[in-house]
């Protein structure tokens, strides 16, 4: 049983996409579950459709999103305040710092992140590397289990299988309402997803009621 | 945004000229183009809150396709594809093209105070 989970992605709704069913899920056990995200998507391309977003309106926007898809996932919200598509450029063992202050205060049982190199986005990439680093870099008795998210087409050729699978259709409510909360960006990424007719809703469902993370091995 | 009024974005680009400005242009195919079909790849670029004076500006083209070029003491600054238009603010000019899906493809903006970082 985990005692408090820590989820380190970069972008509003990256926690909706990737892993709400099981951040639901942990909820429902009355597990506390803390998100630190690490921007605002500030250059996300995605501006509402029909448009309603401007690239200056954007973070304000996504900002109230979040807030409201943490609410939905009832989740405690760090917003650490990089730039959307600046990760990989900033100091990655002064990025780990800053997540370390947070897990040295937060005393996680459980990390999810992304999987560094099979995440896609240069920012997963380089958010998930530092919070990777970050957990290697606790004391093995107070290190958390780490569960790390690939998305990257192929990765089973290199990673094999993932070692945790979750059927979400029990939570799966709870991650359609969180990824509806991202309305800037929700449709978009759904029309981009949707290869035939459908509601959002079933889309949603085919596509996303798995959730799969790979164990991490220090 | 609105629909770029030329007239309206002419009589905007006006107010910038011969003053230090600063810009945001960009451009963009989103970070998954690769990820969603393997035979196209990402591009995009931006630069933000770069400080220039323009001597001359124009805006250009028909409602498909405008253009505005910036000419300043030593070079250029130019976008493509600018479909809307919104005043943010006074001082403040945002131009930009969307696909159909409502999705950002080139911004162009023109501010006298600097942008948010
Ligand atoms: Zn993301």
């Amino acid at each position: 049983m985990e005692k408090h989970v820590v989820v380190i992605f970069p972008h509003p709704d990256d926690e909706a996409f990737g892993a709400a069913g099981t951040i639901a899920r942990f909820r429902e056990q009355g597990i506390p579950v803390t998100y630190l995200c690490g921007t605002l998507g500030e250059m996300g391309r995605n501006m509402g459709n029909p448009t309603f977003a401007t690239r200056e309106s954007l973070p304000e926007i996504r900002k109230e999103e979040l807030i409201a898809a943490c609410q939905v996932l009832d989740i405690d919200l760090e917003m650490l305040g990089y730039r959307d598509k600046t990760i990989e450029f900033e100091d990655r063992q002064q990025i780990a710092e800053h997540l370390l202050g947070y897990l040295n205060k937060l005393k996680p049982s459980l990390v999810i992140t992304y999987y560094p190199g099979y995440a896609v986005h240069p920012d997963h990439d380089a958010f998930g590397a530092a919070a990777v680093s970050a957990v290697s870099q606790m004391d093995q008795a107070d290190r958390p289990e780490l569960w790390a998210l690939a998305i990257k087409k192929g990765k089973e050729a290199d990673l094999g299988e993932p070692d945790l699978q979750f059927d979400i259709t029990a939570t799966f409510t709870q991650k359609f309402e969180a990824i509806i909360a991202h309305k800037s960006q929700a449709s978009g990424i759904l029309g981009g997803i949707n290869q035939g007719p459908g509601s959002l809703d079933q889309i949603v469902r085919d596509k996303l009621s798995h959730e799969a993370f790979y164990k991490w091995v220090f | 945004m609105n629909k770029i009024d030329p007239i309206v974005v002419q009589e905007q680009l006006n107010q910038f000229v011969n003053q230090p400005v600063f810009i945001h242009l960009e451009t963009t195919n989103g970070a998954y183009a690769t990820h969603h079909n393997r035979a196209a790849y990402n591009v995009g670029a931006f630069i933000r809150n770069a400080k220039v004076c323009f001597t001359q500006a124009k805006i250009s083209g028909d409602p498909t396709n405008y253009r505005v070029g910036l000419k300043t003491e030593i070079g250029w600054v130019y976008a493509e594809g600018l479909r809307d238009y919104q005043l943010d603010q006074p001082g403040c000019l945002l131009l930009a093209g969307h696909d159909d899906q409502g999705r950002l493809l080139v911004t162009l903006e023109i501010s006298h105070q600097p942008f948010s970082i």
